[in-house]
């Protein structure tokens, strides 16, 4: 039995590798200009310039596709952090308003800072999501204290995210610049217009994060357990929990400084992970999850930009289609598990 | 010799304020404590605060002379392992994985367990019989088996010192009596000392050392059992209104029935004990006799006839018991008799059997004739 579940372990995360690396050839071939496997390899190799076929391949897609890996695992390592931290099955990034939050402040400060003709750094970016996503996740942690129910809570924050969109929206609405026309599509949640500064400024944190998160893996196993057990375990249970929220809200925040709001992929994946490996054992569960949100991303990535090619549609039109029902399915099976 | 386990005038609560106060507790190693005392009386509490789960509103404990305050998380729990009440919810780990976690304390940075940690993982596993169900999910098995998940758990974590809240409550009365003659096993080869709490007195005053009274502000009592467990004691701890237990015994006997005592009931060697709680059941006050102090009739009989005639033990039956029996039977229109054959000491109640017979009194066979009886009477029905 024990080396049967090694050998599944083994199996998904094959399965996953082979997902990434196959989603990301397709998402780099397929597109309104299709780019062959021996095109881009000769491109590589540096024959055949074809000048057109290279900006895009280096400029566009591989950038693009590089940061829908990046940012689709960090959103999906959030989703299981927040689930962690929580309890909770349902929680994630964009159901508890942490996105939204993270949203709104990124909005206000480019606006200010667009209005004066100041551009902004990646890094400052991911600093405004970051101080947006710690004010949502601070309005959450207070109303949790209060609403036990986790359904409850979960409702408290999508409110919470209706109230920052309302306040983003305005914003936008009200700011008549012409980079705002960027804005909105961001505010939607977009992976377009992905450079390689930003790939680099992003690449660091999410792996800095990622490295951050995967040695915290021994203490939430005992987390798992609940706070009892965890804080018998010798844990410090203060210390664990800051650290859950500020690593999340790193990761929330990095995703919405350049995608925007991404809905589902945070809930949905987690759950999608879980069931492949068969376990929740954190040392198995955090790179898993890392590979499965960015094999969920970027299939999602490409049916967004294929589906209605030249128009591009906003990412989490396809994450919530795919991403909802994986929802509804957990919440109607785990009703069923507590009544057992 | 310096207690293993201590407390200082320990003063438990939540929030600041103190539910229990002045707690004082010593136990030598390998001694087993039970907290008994009713509902909602701070067991829990108390227990909590012994596991640092609670911080203490005052006082100290001491854990082998260490404060257990100055104690890092890491080193308590290399020596205090709990089970408590709390349901763990798991998703997707299997008995044998919720068991490993006890192996936490002792693994490096990434929780890997190694051979060493698998053998005592399984060891643990054996000693309270989860070995057949190590690869069935956690949330899928009955309280009684997640209860002896929990024990293994906590017997892998190797503690000198376990606490435990209400152990015994999911468990069967065979797992029961497994589950104590486990923790005797326990402290016997490891000198575990335990901290319990439990509903069950008999149990409890026969698995402990020491037991701790809990019912309001301060302890009531702390000391060996044979101390707690004196008459009427346990009735006036948990402020019993309906009913009776028998500290001797650690038999509990419902409420007796009121009214007119108008049955007799003739018994000894413990052949009445069933008629008497069949009458009970029917709400049938009745009168007894005569018995001997040390009668296994006796516990039963006083907690639940309305009037008991008893005699001296190992002394003949003298003439005033005989004559007040006698006047017993005098005010009853019905006597039963439990004994079928009078033993050459027991002539006492053979002359009152005659006794009664002679006074027309109504005869019921015992119950088991009479069952007997109705048998025959349904066989030759068909």
């Amino acid at each position: 039995m024990q080396k049967n579940r090694k050998y599944r372990y083994i199996i998904a995360f094959i399965f996953l590798a082979f997902g990434v690396v196959i989603f990301l050839s397709l998402n780099i071939c397929i597109g309104s200009v299709s780019i062959t496997l021996p095109d881009i390899l000769g491109t590589m190799i540096g024959h055949e310039s074809n000048e057109t076929m290279e900006r895009i391949l280096w400029d566009i897609r591989l950038p693009r596709t590089l940061a829908v890996i990046i940012l689709g695992g960090a959103l999906s390592l959030a989703g299981y952090l927040l689930q962690t931290f929580f309890h909770n099955p349902i929680a994630g990034p964009f159901v508890l308003g942490i996105s939204s939050g993270a949203k709104m402040v990124v909005a206000l400060v480019m606006v200010f800072f667009m209005g004066r003709a100041i551009r902004i750094s990646s890094a400052n970016m991911i600093l405004a999501a970051f101080v947006g996503a710690i004010l949502s996740m601070g309005f959450v942690l207070l109303l949790s204290r209060r609403v036990k129910a986790m359904s409850m809570l979960v409702v408290s924050g999508v409110m919470i995210g209706y109230i920052c969109s309302a306040i983003t929206e305005l914003v936008i609405t009200f700011a008549d610049d012409a980079d705002i026309v960027n804005l909105h599509n961001w505010s939607q949640g977009s992976f377009s217009g992905m450079t390689w500064e930003h790939v680099k400024v992003m690449a660091i944190v999410v792996i800095v994060t990622f490295i951050a998160v995967f040695l915290l893996s021994k203490p939430l196993s005992a987390y798992q357990l609940g706070e009892v057990y965890a804080q018998n375990m010798g844990i410090n249970i203060r210390y664990l929990q800051v650290c859950l929220v500020l690593l999340s809200s790193i990761l929330s925040a990095s995703i919405v400084a350049f995608a925007g709001p991404i809905s589902f992929v945070g809930i949905a994946t987690p759950h999608l992970v879980k069931k492949l490996l068969g376990t929740t054992k954190p040392i198995l569960m955090i790179p898993a999850c890392y590979l499965g949100g960015s094999v969920f991303c970027l299939f999602c990535d490409l049916l967004a930009r294929t589906i209605l090619a030249p128009t591009e549609l906003s990412i989490s039109t396809v994450t919530a289609i795919f991403g909802a029902p994986v929802v509804l399915w957990v919440m109607a099976t785990h009703r069923k598990e507590r009544t057992i | 010799m310096e207690y293993y386990f201590k407390t200082e005038k320990m003063s438990v609560g939540y929030q600041g304020k103190a539910l229990i106060h002045d707690i004082e507790i010593g136990l030598h190693k390998g001694e087993i404590l039970t907290l008994i005392g009713p509902n909602g009386a701070g067991k829990s509490t108390i227990l909590k605060s012994i596991a640092k789960q609670l911080e203490l509103i005052h006082g100290v404990v001491y854990l082998d002379k260490i404060e257990l305050n100055h104690m890092s998380g890491l080193e308590l729990s290399q020596r205090m392992a709990v089970v408590f009440t709390e349901k763990i919810k798991t998703e997707l780990l299997t008995c044998e994985d919720v068991v490993a976690t006890g192996r936490y304390p002792y693994t490096g940075h990434f929780g890997i367990l190694s051979k060493g940690d698998y053998v005592i993982v399984e060891e643990a596993m054996e000693l309270v019989h989860v070995t057949e169900i190590r690869n069935q999910d956690f949330t899928k098995i009955s309280d009684g088996q997640r209860q002896r998940v929990m024990l293994a758990r906590a017997i892998c974590q190797e503690p000198e010192i376990i606490i435990l809240d209400e152990p015994t409550s999911f468990l069967d009365v065979k797992y029961k009596l497994e589950f104590l003659s486990i923790l005797q096993e326990l402290r016997i080869r490891k000198g575990l000392t335990v901290i319990m709490s439990m509903h069950e007195l008999e149990l409890a005053e026969r698995i402990s050392d020491k037991i701790l009274c809990i019912n309001g502000e301060y302890v009531d009592r702390f000391g060996k059992p044979e101390e707690i467990f004196q008459a009427g004691y346990i009735k006036s701890l948990f402020e019993i209104e309906t009913g009776s237990f028998d500290e001797e015994n650690g038999s509990m006997e419902l409420e007796p029935a009121s009214g007119i005592a108008d049955i007799f009931v003739i018994a000894g060697g413990g052949s009445g004990r069933s008629i008497y709680r069949k009458l009970q059941r029917e709400r049938k006050a009745f009168r007894t006799g005569i018995i001997y102090e040390n009668d296994l009739d006796f516990p039963v009989a006083r907690a639940l006839a309305a009037e008991l005639i008893a005699a001296k033990a190992f002394e003949p039956v003298d003439k005033r018991t005989f004559e007040h029996a006698q006047k017993a039977i005098d005010s009853c229109s019905k006597v039963i008799c439990c004994r079928r054959k009078f033993g050459s000491l027991e002539t006492a109640n053979k002359n009152l059997l005659e006794y009664a017979s002679r006074s027309k009194k109504i005869v019921e066979l015992t119950e088991q004739e009479a069952e007997n009886g109705r048998y025959l009477l349904y066989k030759s029905r068909y």
